[in-house]
């Protein structure tokens, strides 16, 4: 039953009252917990949503004053903590939550609008791996962005010194932690890009020295809590690692948890030191494929000159040798002396011949053929002499008369001059 | 030695090039002896800018937007 009296508030009125009510009721702000939903960003840079749970809904607004604040990106379905004054909206007769803080609920806010940015910038192909460029061969000269203070940089020296002591540094110190790291990082990364650049530039293209280039950039520092490392993952550093032109290793330390800074990198490793030793290994592998490239060397030029060996063997086995040469004017020798054998042989046969027809001739003309003919041959017996001429004679001389058969001795008795 | 470390590459690519080349063994007697003293030529003088142990630590600094290089304010080389 409606009471006795009648009090009757205008509409404006009794809204006025519920303002009043909730305003002494919520005055300081309350903390609501809820589901968005139907959330929307106005033009005007306000947010309009509702808080929701399975029974109930409660409008939510939020002005751009505030909401640029959020470091995280407020979406449908997403469970929120909102501290806000709870305001009567006379206008449409409701009542809504003006929002002044927001934190997603469960997940850390900073950690949730680092999942978010991490997903954008993965839409837009910040970490694609094509993207990603090769280390140079051999870095002579090393960038590196970190604190000239901090243990990253002794560390990353101190290897170098030991493993690599020709490379030339170049520190961009920056602070690593803390408000403005950020963008000190940036433009750390930044500047020793355009650094670079110039130095190519100042000598015409081709630089004559090696000392303003810069071959490879290392973006640093030591171990630290997620918060100490949060730097490095501010979207102004994965920007400015992904528009260097110089490779760039990532080297921030011993977290689990891999930095937009590493995953925009080229390549990413946990430790500074891990980092110096990608440029010792480069130097090593280096040497040891150069000893490689002057031992296969060795190998080509002995095959090749064994080759030429073997090719000269099979030459000379073509050839003649001189020993076979000898051979074979001895065989030829060989041949000649028995041709000349032979032909000394009928030499001595043809002399044999005109031998027999000259003594057959010889024997012809022989005084003793003449005697079997009737004649006689006559000599002194004192002297031998044949007796051609009478007047050698005188009488008494004794001759021996020599007939064809036997012989006479008689003494002169008249000489007859002939 | 900053003109050999600008050629390095470059040096390194000829190099393996010669080593493929040699490999073939269908040059000459002549060319193969003549690549052969290049290619260790070109060996010995990589390896000594990768033994080079001279070595430079700078500050980057930008002043009036001009980069200098300056020493680093505690000696920690």
């Amino acid at each position: 039953m409606p009471p006795e009296s009648k009090h009757i508030y205008t509409v404006s009125q009794i809204t006025q009252e519920i303002e009043t009510i909730f305003k002494n009721t919520f005055g300081l702000g309350i903390w609501v917990e809820g589901e968005v939903s139907n959330f929307r960003a106005a033009a005007s840079g306000h947010f309009y949503f509702s808080l929701k749970d399975e029974k109930a809904i409660l409008n939510a607004a939020m002005f751009s004053r505030v909401n640029r604040e959020v470091k995280f990106k407020i979406e449908d379905g997403q469970k929120v903590i909102c501290f806000g004054k709870i305001d009567v909206y006379g206008p449409r007769g409701q009542y809504q939550i003006i929002i002044e803080k927001i934190e997603p609920k469960g997940i850390g806010g900073r950690q949730l609008a680092f999942e978010q940015l991490k997903e954008r910038l993965f839409k837009e192909g910040l970490f694609d791996p094509a993207h990603k460029k090769e280390l140079p061969l051999m870095p002579f000269s090393l960038g590196i962005v970190t604190s000239e203070t901090g243990a990253a940089i002794r560390d990353i020296l101190g290897i170098l010194k030991k493993g690599a002591p020709g490379v030339d540094v170049v520190i961009r110190s920056v602070r690593v932690q803390g408000e403005g790291a950020a963008s000190e990082i940036a433009s750390g990364i930044e500047e020793l890009n355009e650094f670079s650049r110039q130095a190519n530039l100042n000598a015409g293209g081709i630089p004559q020295n090696a000392g303003g280039k810069i071959d490879l950039i290392i973006v640093s520092r030591g171990g630290g809590s997620t918060e100490d490392l949060w730097a490095f993952n501010e979207e102004v550093v994965a920007r400015a690692v992904y528009n260097s032109k110089v490779p760039i290793i990532s080297a921030v330390g011993h977290q689990i948890n891999t930095s937009l800074c590493d995953l925009v990198a080229d390549i990413f490793v946990e430790t500074p030191t891990a980092a110096a030793k990608i440029v010792v290994d480069k130097k090593n592998f280096l040497l040891a494929e150069l000893a490689n490239s002057r031992h296969e060397l060795g190998m080509s030029i002995s095959d090749i000159i064994n080759s030429f060996k073997n090719e000269i063997t099979r030459l000379k086995h073509s050839l003649k040798s001189p020993l076979d040469r000898l051979e074979e004017k001895e065989q030829f020798l060989d041949e000649l002396s028995v041709a000349l054998n032979n032909s000394a042989r009928q030499l001595i046969n043809i002399t044999r011949e005109r031998a027999r027809s000259l003594i057959e001739r010889l024997e012809a003309l022989s005084p003793l053929a003449v005697l079997s003919r009737g004649y006689s041959l006559s000599v002194a017996v004192l002297d031998g002499a044949i007796v051609k001429d009478a007047a050698r004679l005188k009488p008494k001389d004794k001759i021996k008369t020599i007939l064809s058969k036997g012989a006479f001795i008689s003494s002169v008795e008249e000489v007859i001059d002939g | 030695m900053a003109k050999e470390k600008q050629s390095f590459e470059d040096d390194l690519k000829r190099l393996q090039k010669i080593v493929e080349e040699l490999s073939l063994g269908k040059l000459t007697l002549g060319e193969s002896l003549k690549k052969y003293e290049e290619g260790i030529k070109l060996a010995q003088s990589c390896s000594s800018v990768l033994e080079e142990a001279q070595r430079k630590v700078e500050l980057l600094m930008k002043k009036d937007g001009k980069y200098a290089l300056g020493k680093l304010s505690e000696d920690i080389t």
